[in-house]
């Protein structure tokens, strides 16, 4: 029974994980973008927006320059979440592949640092008023699940152990269609029952600037409107 | 940044008072939060007649409701940058103390994140799944009368200066959603006075003053013999020359109102000094495209048509423009789009050029030389205007915009001195008076969105005794004139960026007035 509705959970999970997003990423990339927008310093060829690109992505260059606290809080937060998922991939592979092997280690900080991240970014929220005055209650609740997964997990890491072998099993197992029993330990329910609720929301959820950053115009446009003639569709019907 | 002033560094002269005006003040203190404090803030409506001329109902469409969500859904499929910014946002919070006006005026909706959640409120409660169910948990709400007449509020205290964009870590841009609130704001009826007459003026007569052909004419006489008595030499304004090699599109303001106008006699001297040909047009007779302020495409792209038009008819070689921000904007980063392809013209140059990057070029090239001791009397700084700054380029490499007026500015004089860092270059702050805000019924909004501008300017007096500043851009230099005084600067500290170079340029075989006053 337990088996049953945490196998149907996480198909479901994962039909709106990657259903979901597969939907927005595509609005993103199809609708147009019809007047060149790029903010400075915008670069001026493919290169040199790839590379502006990654330094957003991996570095947050930008927020570091508006706001430290959130660039401290954020970093810890997203490079400990990167870590964390990476670590857990070895409940869905086997063998485990070796760079995951080797990240084991890290990765047990990594939750530490995913966790003062969130708790920091959470209280400034909660403490600034200009924070508590553009939050919406999603905005709180959002890192307020976050913050769970993370305790839960770490609750089995460090208290109510639970059986990783049979974790393992039992997603080995929902990858082939072949169900196994999932351990009834608490805080694993409540773990992966989060991070089920976590999935479904993705795609509804303002956790949508993953994908969409790399589809901002202001951003990823290439500074050439002089050189280039840009024009989307609907723009160039106008001139029939 | 600097802290506290070191007094030591100070240098008097004799144009500023050898105590302090001003103390330091952070010109990036955002003022203690008041929710609501701007929200008596309105600018005239449009009337019937401004709204029809550009094909927008002339009151208050009855199904509002319904034509301003269907509006919103055709916008948010055709223009990439509002899905993404409408979905994308986080609410870190990063540019809620980044706003000149927030900073200005205290009220939380003129945090750049707030201002957008009027909009996006609105958005996620018609087209999205969890503003659809449970809009309460994801802070949606209904579209009202009330909501839109926050809107047309709040909307119009944003002057699209895009410094937001910059400091946003997905480069979300408020200026993009104020401009789509504006055009849903004028698809139902509710359009903004200002912007939408100077448009139709632009329809009707050619530029946003609704100036006819012959008082232009008659101007550029004026100038053409207040030039000929201060050097001695024929310089021309021609207007309407077929086969120019130039056509100038310059603001309309700098036929009228000063300091624009000398920065007008600064082209005309640069272009005589180089031998070139070139003309402006009466038809052409504006660089503004307001078009852009109200997010119409459509609008945008039949303003800049008159300028293909005019520059197709006059058979000339290049476009240049005048020192205009938000046209500068439209012309570097739109023009081609809007207008183009500009394959009739010569392909050596960029289509369109900035007047700077000209001026530029003939100094690089030593064909235009300057007497630096002319300017003198000026402390200069240089303000960036906001679209040029984060709406455009020059030259060509990234960040021309920022070097090659200040080069100029350097060139021609010798005391010249930035302000600081944060508030200068792509992190500018905005005059206060952009984006169609340029209107006495929003002159207190202006005034508050100024003050990080001119808390800067004063910490630049203060520090290096700075007298006057320059800038580029039209709106810039008459909202500068309008609040300076309130800053203890003569109105006529503001400058045009060309009128520098009017001052100190050397023509050849000109009288020098100098000279001449030893004569006497
Ligand atoms: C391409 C990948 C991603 C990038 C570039 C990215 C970037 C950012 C940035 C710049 C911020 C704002 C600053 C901050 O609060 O840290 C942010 C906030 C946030 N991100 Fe991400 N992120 C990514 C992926 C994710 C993923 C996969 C999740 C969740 C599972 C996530 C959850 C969040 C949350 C909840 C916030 C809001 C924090 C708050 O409430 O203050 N992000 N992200
Ligand atoms: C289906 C996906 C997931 C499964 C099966 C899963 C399973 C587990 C298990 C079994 C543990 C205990 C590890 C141990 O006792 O050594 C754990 C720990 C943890 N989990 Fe998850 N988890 C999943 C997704 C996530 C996600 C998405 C996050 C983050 C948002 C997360 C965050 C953590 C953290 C921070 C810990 C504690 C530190 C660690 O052991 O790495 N988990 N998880």
């Amino acid at each position: 029974m337990l088996t049953s509705f945490y196998a149907v959970l996480f198909y479901l999970a994962t039909l709106s994980l990657i259903g979901g997003l597969g939907i927005r990423i595509y609005q993103f990339a199809s609708t147009p973008a019809p007047l060149k927008i790029p903010t400075p310093s915008a670069a001026r060829t493919l290169w040199g927006v790839a590379f502006r690109m990654f330094r957003e992505v991996a570095f947050f260059e930008t927020l570091f320059r508006s706001n430290k606290w959130i660039w401290f809080f954020g970093i810890l937060f997203h490079a400990g979440l990167l870590l964390v998922v990476l670590r857990h991939l070895r409940y869905f592979t086997q063998p485990v592949w070796f760079w995951v092997e080797l990240i084991q280690p890290f990765g047990i900080y990594a939750g530490f640092a995913m966790l003062i991240g969130l708790t920091g970014l959470l209280l400034r929220r909660m403490i600034l008023t200009a924070m508590r005055y553009i939050s919406a209650p999603s905005d709180y609740l959002m890192l307020i699940l976050l913050i769970t997964i993370g305790a839960s997990g770490y609750s089995m890491k460090f208290g109510a152990h639970t059986d990783i072998v049979a974790v393992k099993q039992f997603f080995l197992g929902l990858m082939v269609f072949d169900w196994q029993p999932i351990p009834a330990d608490l805080p694993l329910l409540v773990h992966l029952l989060l991070v089920a609720v976590l999935m479904i929301i993705f795609p509804f959820s303002k956790l949508l600037h993953a994908p969409g950053i790399f589809f901002s115009p202001t951003l990823n446009q290439v500074d050439n409107a002089r050189e280039k003639r840009h024009i989307v569709a609907w723009a160039a019907d106008m001139e029939k | 940044m600097p802290e506290t002033i070191n007094p030591t560094n100070r240098i008097h002269n004799n144009n500023r008072p050898a105590d302090p005006v001003t103390p330091y003040l952070d010109p990036l203190d955002m003022a203690d939060l008041v929710p609501g404090c701007m929200s008596q803030s309105h600018s005239y409506e449009a009337s019937p007649v401004h709204q029809e001329k550009l094909g927008f109902p002339g009151e208050l469409v009855d199904d509002w409701h319904d034509k301003a969500i269907n509006k919103m859904g055709d916008l948010v499929s055709k223009y990439k940058s509002l899905r993404v910014f409408l979905d994308s946002c986080v609410k870190c919070g990063a540019c809620a103390d980044k706003c000149h006006y927030g900073m200005g005026t205290g009220d939380p909706k003129n945090m750049p994140v707030a201002r957008q959640n009027l909009f996006r409120s609105v958005y996620r409660r018609y087209f999205t799944t969890a503003g659809k169910y449970v809009p309460a948990l994801v802070g949606a709400r209904d579209l009202t009368i009330e909501v839109l007449d926050e809107w047309y509020s709040y909307f119009h205290q944003c002057s699209q200066c895009r410094r937001c964009s910059v400091y946003c870590p997905y480069g979300i841009d408020t200026a993009e959603i104020s401009m789509a609130a504006r055009e849903i704001l004028d698809t139902v009826g509710k359009g903004q006075k200002y912007c939408n007459e100077i448009i139709g003026k632009v329809h009707e007569v050619g530029n946003n003053l609704g100036m006819p052909a012959k008082a232009m004419k008659a101007t550029l006489e004026d100038f053409e013999e207040d030039l000929e008595d201060e050097t001695g030499l024929e310089i021309k304004m021609p207007l309407d020359i077929k086969g120019a090699d130039i056509l100038l599109v310059t603001p309309s303001a700098d036929f009228f109102a000063e300091p624009h106008i000398d920065g007008l006699l600064g082209y005309a001297k640069v272009f005589h000094e180089a031998g070139a040909s070139w003309t402006m047009s009466t038809t052409a007779s504006e660089a503004a495209n307001f078009g852009m302020f109200i997010g119409s495409y459509e609008n945008m792209r039949k303003v800049s048509l008159r300028i293909r038009k005019a520059a197709e008819e006059l058979g000339v070689k290049r476009i240049i423009f005048g020192e205009c921000g938000h046209a500068w904007r439209v012309a570097y980063s739109f023009l081609n789009t809007l207008a183009g392809p500009f394959d009739f013209l010569d392909s050596r140059y960029p289509v369109p050029q900035h007047i700077c990057e000209y001026t530029w070029d003939l100094i690089e090239r030593d064909i235009i030389k300057f007497d630096k001791s002319k300017n003198d009397e000026y402390r200069l700084t240089f303000h960036d205007s906001c679209n040029v700054a984060r709406g455009s380029g020059m030259g060509d490499k990234p960040g021309d915009q920022f070097e090659i007026p200040r080069d100029i500015l350097k060139a021609t004089c010798n005391h010249y001195f930035d302000m600081e860092e944060n508030t200068i270059r792509k992190e500018t702050v905005c005059c206060g008076g952009g984006g169609g805000l340029l209107t006495d019924d929003l002159l207190d909004l202006r005034k508050k969105g100024a003050s990080p501008r001119m808390k800067a300017l004063s910490n630049a007096r203060e520090e290096n005794g700075v007298t006057h500043m320059a800038a580029i851009c039209a709106i810039c230099k008459s909202q500068f004139a309008k609040v300076m005084p309130g800053y203890d600067f003569e109105i006529d500290s503001i400058l045009s960026v060309h009128q520098m170079v009017s001052n100190a340029i050397i023509l050849t075989g000109a009288i020098d007035p100098d000279e001449e006053d030893d004569d006497e």
